[in-house]
């Protein structure tokens, strides 16, 4: 209580003190003269509250220390039983091997996510610019599971017939045909152009390396039936568009660059 | 021909780079050498400074002085006609054509392209008709040498009557 009484009246003091002329509150000890301080050393003592601490001691915390080595239960005859191991590793210990680690799972190519831009929606006429129907505008029919593009001339107006072509080798057009209309059949997936390996290549003791003929594709009859399907009701779809017969020139025509026309400044 | 556009207060001017690229401004003070103090009012282009290689000088100019407040450069805009004489230039008929051969996709592009060739394959043929005809009365055959002669006798007969008539 008598702590209190202490702390109390300067507090007062000072309160008259501030609403006299708002001094600050006093924080250095000015020097006066050399050797001479403006307050004694029992007036900081008791502004500062130092007498607060006087004879009292904080009980001092202690922190139990962790292991630093482990007992380890070692198998084996003549090995000793247990060894002491240390819990962390010394910066100069070296594995003798590679530690294996656990990979990610991830799951196969075919199964991965695939990205297409949102312009290359189906019915979107594009521009190709690889492989051999490279400049050719054709219609692109619908994005396939593997993310390949299937696209379609149609083959009737220039000869670029039901095909896959990745996204990066397509430039799309802002020109739009409406194809829901069209029906492509289930079967027309990816493995649908997997390529037809050759049985008679096997054979090795047909002693023709060198009269080798070489073979052309011819597609099956199947295909050609697809094909002139597919084709058949894509036509009938760009027919419907009220700018049909410039639509059939456009995409008999190749695409091709101009004096003065740069791709990357142009809209398409 | 010396020159007829300076910068100078109430000159109109197209701005050709920056922000504010394809509209029209005025120049209402001069900062420095390379920058001027223009303001557009009627063309939504803040009172401002700018570069003067940013900016090309139009053959339009209003009559007013040094520092002229905005609401003065709005009246004298709109009193001078700028917007409408603007839109009746050459120079804004180009802007706009450029304009809209940056906006074609690649289908528009083929159209003019077609309708290009289509026009000139009916120029061709107008022009063809009209040489053959040409051609029929012997316009293009090599002339005789008296046929020559006469011609040469026609202009010079012409040529003495020419000043006798003036005279």
């Amino acid at each position: 209580m008598v702590e209190t009484k202490v702390k109390k009246a300067p507090a007062a003091s000072k309160g008259a003190k501030a609403a006299k002329g708002a001094k600050p509150r006093i924080r250095t000890n000015p020097l006066l003269a050399p050797g001479v301080h403006r307050y004694s050393a029992s007036h900081i003592f008791r502004k500062s509250g130092a007498w607060k601490f006087v004879g009292k001691t904080t009980e001092k915390k202690v922190t139990p220390r962790k292991p630093l080595t482990v007992e380890k239960k070692i198998g084996g005859e003549k090995n000793g039983g247990t060894r002491v191991v240390l819990l962390k590793k010394r910066t100069s210990s070296y594995p003798t091997s590679n530690s294996i680690r656990k990979h990610p799972s991830k799951n196969c190519f075919s199964q991965h996510k695939r990205y297409t831009r949102k312009t290359l929606t189906p019915g979107t006429v594009l521009i190709l610019l690889a492989g051999r129907h490279k400049g050719k505008r054709v219609v692109l029919m619908k994005v396939l599971k593997s993310g390949l593009l299937l696209v379609n001339g149609p083959f009737k107006l220039n000869a670029c017939p039901l095909r896959r072509i990745h996204q990066n080798f397509v430039i799309a057009t802002s020109t739009k045909i409406d194809i829901s209309s069209v029906n492509i059949p289930e079967k027309i997936n990816d493995k649908y152009f997997q390529r037809v390996k050759d049985a008679k290549k096997g054979k090795k003791d047909d002693g023709e390396i060198f009269a080798k003929k070489a073979e052309r594709y011819t597609p099956s009859e199947e295909r050609k039936k697809d094909q002139a399907e597919i084709d058949k009701q894509l036509i009938a779809a760009i027919k419907k568009n009220p700018e049909k017969k410039l639509l059939f020139i456009y995409l008999r025509t190749l695409f091709g660059l101009r004096n003065q026309q740069y791709p990357h400044r142009m809209k398409f | 021909m010396g020159f007829s556009r300076f910068v100078e207060p109430g000159r109109v001017a197209y701005i050709a780079d920056g922000p504010h690229r394809g509209k029209l401004t005025t120049i209402v003070d001069i900062i420095d050498q390379n920058r001027v103090l223009t303001d557009g009012p009627e063309s939504g282009v803040p009172r401002m400074g700018i570069r003067l290689d940013q900016v090309h000088l139009t053959k339009f100019r209003m009559k007013f002085s040094h520092g002229t407040p905005t609401r003065l450069v709005r009246s004298f805009w709109n009193k001078h006609e700028i917007t409408k004489k603007w839109e009746a230039s050459s120079w804004y008929r180009r802007v706009e054509n450029a304009k809209k051969r940056r906006a074609m996709t690649d289908f528009d592009r083929f159209k003019l392209r077609h309708h290009k060739s289509h026009r000139n394959q009916v120029r061709k043929l107008a022009f063809k008709q009209l040489y053959n005809i040409k051609k029929k009365e012997g316009a293009w055959r090599r002339k005789s040498k008296e046929e020559l002669a006469k011609a040469k006798a026609d202009r010079a007969a012409k040529k003495g009557k020419k000043p006798a008539a003036k005279k």
